[in-house]
């Protein structure tokens, strides 16, 4: 199979992941979203270091992964906690820092 | 005690009597004016003491120094706070103190209603110490500290009844038309310094001879723009009118008899500039000729009586500036005439104030009239400076104003015909213009109205006048028998090895010439004023109209240095206002424009953001695609 095909898929999956945190108003589709611009770029990663025949892209989504696995904790923790104090989970409605 | 170590008495004396009268406040009010009058008479008896011990040395030793502190001590540069008191010094000396002290007894009653009465004589006993300071400072530094004096004290005593909005400007024009002049004389330090290394009178004496001819003209130039600014001559003689503001002791004293002469003690002291320097020199009779001529028109003009003998004084000044520029024989003839003058012209200044003092202060000739009647005393003492101003033999002017017309004439060449028509022409218009004032006041038929009371003065006013009047009469003859004022100025100005060159005129005749003309003038005035009409004639020929708005010296002023500099300073403020200020403002009105707009990116909502952030990065790929490409 070509391995261009692996590159497309990747654009297209962070395609969508952007579109969807760019429209989606909830807190937790958002962060989805943001998830799977991750996993796109980890893909791209993977998909170089098959293409070059050595293990640094590989490593690199390694460290991705980990970055991504912190950030999920911290926000998920920030989500539950705005959820808490202002029952939603709208982006939009947590505007407040303008103010 | 040694005769040394009292100089410094003739300045701390009325210094620390003003200070003190100053500081006392109220408490003094009662006895401040006798406390004033007391130390002025006690400085003019030292300085009668200081004259006699000086009289007896022989002429070599006749000059005291008295070294007071060392003042400025820079690198070779240094100049120490010390009095010098010659055979020039002792002269304006005894005229000071002794005018000064006549005039401080006259003021105790003229000034008796006013209730700043002790405040006037704190200023009194000021002016007489910076005065002295001028002429007892042995540098130009020292003269400097006195000429500023003099000009404060001058300020605040025009400024006197300061109430009144138009004496207080009165005052700030007689203080700025001085400041010119001081720059004059500032300037003039400062080419002494640079040339000579030092500022004192015979530093600047010995260096002068080797000195090169411009820098010797530059500084005679700058000394004449200080005396003309001091002594009210032209270009700077508009003040001297609207000094009259002052009190009328004020301006006898100090505006007619010594500190508008302090100009011509300038331009003694400084004669060996004067004498290196034949372009200053014209310069000097040039201003001097043009300032006679000038106050005398004015004079002819004047309805207020002060005004008038104001006029007069700018005129007589110009007399004296004019000799002390016909080199060394001419300083001793302007300072014969200086005392002369300074008898006479208080005389009749305290005359006036005592015309004034009986008629409710009016001031205008054409309300007085017959008063020779109503006051007797005035009338005489008045006469007697009249007839010394005229040059009537045998009183004082005759003496000193033929003796400076005569030198005039005997210049030489277009310059002695010149300058010596210009005297005479002056010496007709002066008769003329003080006949006007003798008449309208004193003989005319009378033309006040039934609420004024003329009467004659007290004891207290009308004896300065008395002895000021027997100075007019006797003082020319006293200082000119045997040449005594000549021979006794001859170390200072070098006068006595001068030999009169071919002489244009003989003394008698030119006393005769002058007689003439005065004669001419005084008819033209009998006959001119044979009747007075209170109100000033309105159709009257263009010179009159000029004569009587000052030639107009104040529109020149106000037309050429007053509007131009107000046309500057607003150009200046709307530049810095509109284009320096514009420009900095108009780069802080971008960035506030600018960041109001961009402001408006921040709204608060994550998911713009992010959108932005999407477009960022966009754009940074298509950019570095298209670069790359």
């Amino acid at each position: 199979m070509d391995i261009s095909n692996y590159l497309y898929l990747s654009v297209a999956l962070f395609t969508i992941g952007a579109v969807g945190v760019v429209v989606r108003r909830n807190a937790i589709v958002v962060f989805m979203c943001v998830e799977l611009m991750l996993n796109a770029a980890n893909l791209a990663f993977v998909t170089f270091s098959r293409l070059n025949g050595n293990l640094d892209g590989q490593v690199a989504s390694f460290f991705t992964m980990v970055v991504a696995a912190c950030e999920v904790v911290i926000g998920l923790a920030i989500i539950v906690t705005i959820f808490r104090s202002r029952r939603s989970a709208s982006v939009d409605d947590a505007s407040l820092l303008k103010r | 005690m040694n005769a040394n170590n009292l100089i410094v008495f003739l300045i701390a004396l009325p210094l620390a009597s003003s200070a003190f009268l100053l500081l006392s406040g109220r408490k003094s009010d009662k006895w401040g004016h006798l406390l004033a009058t007391a130390v002025s008479a006690t400085t003019f008896f030292i300085g009668a003491y200081e004259f006699f011990q000086m009289h007896s040395r022989s002429s070599a030793d006749r000059p005291l120094t008295q070294k007071l502190f060392e003042w400025i001590s820079v690198g070779n540069f240094q100049v120490n706070a010390s009095l010098l008191l010659d055979q020039l010094s002792i002269c304006f000396v005894l005229l000071i103190t002794g005018v000064g002290t006549l005039i401080h007894i006259y003021s105790i009653e003229y000034m008796s209603h006013d209730q700043n009465r002790r405040r006037f004589f704190a200023y009194l006993n000021l002016f007489i110490a910076a005065m002295l300071l001028l002429v007892l400072g042995d540098s130009y530094l020292n003269l400097y500290v006195g000429w500023e004096g003099v000009g404060l004290a001058s300020y605040l005593l025009i400024g006197f009844w300061n109430q009144k909005p138009a004496y207080a400007t009165a005052a700030k024009k007689a203080f700025v038309a001085n400041r010119v002049g001081d720059v004059g004389l500032s300037l003039a330090i400062m080419i002494a310094f640079t040339q000579f290394g030092t500022v004192s009178f015979a530093g600047v004496k010995d260096g002068a001879p080797h000195a090169s001819p411009a820098a010797l003209t530059a500084l005679g130039a700058m000394l004449l723009l200080a005396a003309a600014g001091k002594s009210a001559q032209f270009p700077l003689q508009s003040w001297l009118g609207d000094a009259m503001a002052g009190p009328t002791p004020v301006s006898a004293l100090i505006h007619a008899a010594t500190m508008v002469t302090a100009g011509v003690y300038l331009i003694t002291r400084s004669n060996f500039v004067f004498d290196a320097s034949p372009t200053a020199q014209v310069m000097v009779v040039s201003v001097g000729a043009i300032t006679l001529l000038f106050g005398a028109i004015i004079g002819t003009a004047k309805d207020d009586i002060k005004k008038a003998l104001a006029a007069s004084t700018m005129s007589q000044i110009g007399y004296m500036i004019l000799a002390t520029g016909l080199g060394p024989v001419g300083y001793a003839f302007a300072i014969l005439h200086l005392l002369t003058h300074g008898f006479f012209k208080a005389g009749m200044f305290l005359g006036a104030g005592s015309v004034m003092h009986g008629m409710d202060d009016e001031v205008n000739m054409r309300r007085y009239g017959g008063l020779a009647k109503a006051m007797p005393i005035t009338a005489v003492t008045f006469g007697l400076g009249y007839l010394a101003i005229l040059g009537v033999p045998p009183f004082a002017g005759f003496y000193s104003k033929d003796k400076i017309i005569e030198t005039a004439l005997n210049a030489g060449g277009t310059k002695g015909i010149l300058l010596g028509g210009a005297t005479l022409l002056g010496a007709a218009i002066t008769a003329f213009y003080m006949t006007r004032v003798v008449v309208l006041t004193f003989t005319s038929a009378k033309r006040w109205d039934d609420k004024a009371h003329p009467h004659e003065s007290p004891i207290l006013m009308w004896l300065p006048m008395a002895i000021l009047a027997i100075g007019s009469v006797a003082s020319g003859f006293l200082l000119s028998s045997g040449s005594a004022l000549v021979n006794w100025l001859q170390p200072i100005v070098n006068a006595g090895h001068h030999e009169h060159g071919e002489e244009l005129l003989k003394p008698l005749v030119v006393s005769l010439l002058a007689l003439a003309v005065v004669a001419i003038g005084v008819l033209t005035a009998v006959f001119k004023y044979r009747s007075v009409p209170v109100q000033a004639p309105e159709k009257v020929s263009v010179f009159t109209r000029a004569a009587r708005k000052d030639l107009y010296q104040d529109s020149f002023n106000e037309a050429v240095l007053m509007r131009p500099g107000q046309k500057l300073t607003s150009g200046l403020i709307f530049t810095d206002n509109k284009i320096i200020d514009g420009i900095v403002r108009s780069f802080g009105a971008v960035i506030a424009i600018t960041s109001t707009s961009m402001r408006k990116i921040q709204n608060g909502y994550v998911r713009s953001y992010a959108l932005i952030m999407v477009l960022g990065v966009l754009a940074l790929i298509a950019t570095v695609w298209l670069v790359t490409l």
